[in-house]
């Protein structure tokens, strides 16, 4: 994990993360200020949504080496920096990997919504089960299309090139990039910075961090809570199944008491098969919500050490020209655009900061507000399953003057 | 299907019916089929308390006795009030009394006892006699058990049942002295021995078989949902972590916190709900309890027919057979096999005064049988007679009941949806201030 984080932030203090035009559009100006300029226009424009991205269709391809899925990655769009309005393309896990990686690379402390996991071992037979294909499937689609709602990745070349690009075109794009010897420079000083460590950090990112931490928490026990929930109502499903057969097995010993043995023991089935809807809207729609923003903490987590790593790098240029008398002219060059990535760095996490507690609220609160939708329709079709019962019942016993119901 | 719910409510009329209500319309019908001892008197088991003293071994024991509570119906509905008579009474004499009706009227289908120790129990409801669900819910199954026995065109007019519930001392005594034990055991004998009936009534064999059934299947049923209960309490009471995460959540947000914090009081309502929820599927559990073990009793009268039956089918061969000697004696052939015969052959026949002797004797024993038959027959086509009258009877009852019971159920399950859509649509007006 310290790897990881080494080689993203090995990138961050790579000196091309301000002129890199593979990242950003050859239009953008690189001062921090229309930076700021630019992502304030950006949130602005959030309602004119001018490129749909589907993800869809999974492949298995079978080589000599290896067996993998394949996804087809649809994009609609009007947009002028592309050469067409729709585009067809197939993508595995990897190429998903790699564009997350690079948006990363480019933009340290903006937040990247999270990709599925890799291979999640608990509960998991095998990779290419149906249902485990079909959620990743669905945690990709909203993973494209949160980078084509933001303001920033949306503009990315990386983003486009992943949208558009054949996959032998992709594949040579991606070996380009920083050459394994500079990597090796870049995480030398990357383990100072972390080991370094800030000194004056901002009331606020303090606060976001402890917010970051107890958010964490408990979006984590929510997941939790929500998977007992699955499994109690599972085990639940499986006594309520024999119910409904003991009673048909009864109606048969019966005369008077067939007919509503037998409506009862249809009753219990009709309520069964709404469980069964029911755990699998939790499973489709409510788990995979509360699973990403537990993953989302993790990047929030890494943006604000990145963050921290910026300013520490800051600090320790200024203490060096404060100290050292030789190299002053390119120790304060150094330091000025140490100063500039700095204010940079922390203006756009605080951009994207407010962009993502916007987006958190709307999609845990749709999220919810969903699952509370559901579960009224649960209960109201079983509601009606056992009224009709009871009207049956109610309208038999009238008809034949048997009992009296005021 | 959900939108013509609406509709089809007001059709039906009160949904709200609580199990207790449902008890209630149970004994008033009990009440209005009207024998002479409910129109007399009202019967209750009022209370239940817990009593120490020593066992017939001489050791320290606790035991739960009952109220049992008789008043006039005049009284009651004169609006006077007078304090009711009262006594008490141990789970014991309630099974002494059963027994007692139990030989005493053996084609009478007598009404079962509330189980004596708690069976098909889920984890939260207690094993133990003690606990005081299970001893309230003994008293509720023994009142049914006297208001059963007191609607009973042939119990309810017994004396030792009436002085069950009116004398309080020496009643044991009074009940040893009919000398129903002896009989008691005699037919225990017999019941338990193996025996093959030639012709048994076709009616009881499969009435028994009908038993059999529904013991069989009532046991399973109420198995099953022991372990839905259990489960379903899980469900619930994991929604109760809801609660809590959510109001520990709203504490870091601020546009968020309200929200949340009372969506996770309606959480905390759901988890809370399921304690009622079960508790009335109780009832309705015990409702099943009853015919499980009515099913019993059922098979009881059938097996006694049987042994009528039997005894009858053991008369008559004895008879046939005896005839065969004296035939055989008079004619002098031998036409079986008989030790006697075989000597007589061996050492000389008999003198013919031995043989008159033999005849007279057997005349006397061919009289005698015949007389045998003749009453075991008539006790056998008693015994049927009354027997089958009260199996159509309880029919009727258990067809009535039962479906009473899964009524109450359907009602049951109602209001549990109905309490989820409140609890829910609640929830889902807090998420949406989120």
């Amino acid at each position: 994990l310290l790897s990881q984080q080494l080689r993203l932030n090995e990138r961050d203090l790579h000196d091309t993360t301000v002129t890199d035009g593979s990242s950003f559009n050859a239009s953008m100006q690189t001062s921090p200020a229309s930076m700021i300029n630019q992502y304030k226009f950006e949130e602005d424009a959030e309602d004119t949504k001018d490129i749909f991205v589907t993800v869809d269709n999974p492949e298995s391809h079978v080589t000599a080496i290896e067996t993998y899925i394949t996804y087809r990655v649809v994009t609609k769009t009007t947009r002028s920096e592309f050469d067409s309005s729709e585009f067809e393309v197939r993508r595995r896990y990897q190429d998903f990997l790699w564009l997350k990686g690079r948006l990363e690379e480019a933009h340290p402390t903006l937040i990247v919504h999270p990709l599925p996991e890799k291979f999640v071992v608990k509960g998991m037979v095998e990779r290419f089960n149906e249902d485990f294909i079909e959620t990743r499937r669905r945690a990709l689609h909203r993973f494209l299309n949160k980078i084509a709602e933001h303001p920033i990745f949306s503009s990315s070349e990386d983003f486009k090139i992943f949208l558009t690009a054949a996959s032998g075109e992709l594949t040579s794009y991606k070996k380009q990039g920083p050459g394994f010897l500079s990597r090796m420079g870049e995480t030398v000083k990357a383990v100072a910075a972390a080991v370094r460590g800030v000194r004056n950090r901002p009331q606020e990112f303090t606060e976001m961090q402890e917010y970051v931490e107890a958010f964490s928490q408990k979006i984590s026990s929510l997941d939790k809570v929500t998977q007992r929930i699955v499994r109690e109502q599972k085990e639940y499903l499986e006594e309520l199944k024999e119910c409904g057969p003991t009673y048909a097995l009864w109606s048969q010993s019966e005369e008077e008491l067939a007919e509503p043995l037998k409506d009862v023991a249809g009753c219990v089935d009709r309520c069964c098969k709404e469980t069964e809807e029911q755990v699998k809207n939790l499973n489709d729609n409510l788990i995979p919500v509360l699973h990403e923003y537990a993953l989302c903490t993790e990047t929030l987590k890494a943006v604000l050490r990145r963050r921290d790593n910026i300013q520490a790098d800051f600090e320790a240029k200024t203490e060096a020209l404060a100290t050292k008398k030789a190299d002053r002219d390119t120790m304060r060059d150094d330091l000025d655009k140490a100063e500039d990535r700095l204010e940079w760095a922390n203006n756009a996490l605080k951009s994207d900061w407010t962009r993502w507690q916007k987006d958190m609220r709307t999609d845990l609160r749709s999220a919810f507000v969903d699952t509370a939708e559901r579960n009224v329709n649960y209960y109201e079709k079983c509601l009606a399953v056992w009224e009709s019962f009871l009207h049956s019942q109610r309208t038999d016993a009238e008809g034949n003057g048997n009992v009296d119901f005021s | 299907m959900a939108d013509s719910g609406s509709e089809e409510i007001a059709v039906i009329g009160n949904t709200d019916l609580t199990p207790s209500e449902s008890e209630n319309n149970l004994k008033n019908t009990m009440v209005e089929k009207g024998t002479s001892l409910l129109k007399m008197m009202e019967i209750s088991v009022a209370e239940a308390e817990k009593r120490t003293g020593k066992n017939a071994v001489n050791m320290q024991e606790t035991y739960t006795v009952y109220l049992i509570e008789t008043r006039p119906v005049d009284a009651a509905s004169e609006g006077t009030n007078p304090v009711p008579d009262s006594l008490w009474r141990r789970y014991s004499e309630f099974e002494l009394l059963r027994n007692y009706l139990l030989v005493t009227y053996p084609f009478s289908v007598v009404p079962p006892l509330p189980e004596k120790r708690a069976e098909f129990v889920w984890h939260k409801l207690s094993a133990d006699n003690m606990d005081p669900d299970f001893v309230e819910r003994r008293r509720v199954g023994l009142e049914n058990f006297l208001l059963r026995v007191a609607s009973h065109p042939d119990l309810s007019s017994d004396k030792i049942f009436y002085s069950f519930l009116t004398e309080e001392n020496g009643w044991k005594e009074t009940v040893f002295e009919t000398g129903f034990q002896a009989k008691a055991d005699s037919r225990l004998k017999a019941l338990n021995a193996t025996f093959r009936v030639k012709n048994p009534d076709k009616r009881f064999a499969e009435m028994k078989h009908y038993g059999d059934e529904l013991q069989s299947v009532i046991s399973q049923l109420l198995r099953v949902r022991a372990r839905a209960a259990d489960r379903l309490y899980g469900v619930y009471k994991v929604h109760g972590n809801y609660g809590r995460v959510f109001s520990e959540w709203s504490a870091i947000e601020k546009e968020m916190g309200d929200g949340l914090q009372s969506a996770g009081h309606h959480m905390d309502a759901y988890a809370a709900s399921v304690d009622d929820i079960l508790e009335e599927e109780e009832h309705y559990a015990d409702q099943l309890k009853e015919y499980l073990f009515y099913a019993d009793a059922l098979r009881a009268v059938c097996r006694k027919h049987e042994l009528t039956q039997y005894e009858l089918e053991m008369a008559a061969q004895d008879l046939t057979s005896k005839k065969q000697q004296r035939e055989e004696l008079a004619t002098g052939t031998i036409r079986t096999f008989s030790l006697k015969g075989m000597t007589s052959k061996l050492f000389g026949q008999e003198t013919p005064e031995q043989r008159e002797a033999k005849l007279k004797m057997l005349e006397t024993q061919i009289e005698e049988g015949e007389e045998l038959v003749k009453e075991r027959n008539a006790e056998c086509e008693e015994f049927v007679k009354s027997a089958w009258v009260d199996i159509e009877r309880f029919k009727e009852q258990k067809d009535h009941d039962l479906r009473e019971a899964l009524i109450s159920y359907a009602i049951m399950q109602i209001s549990m949806c109905k309490k989820g859509i409140q609890v829910w649509n609640n929830a889902k007006e807090c998420f949406s201030k989120m």
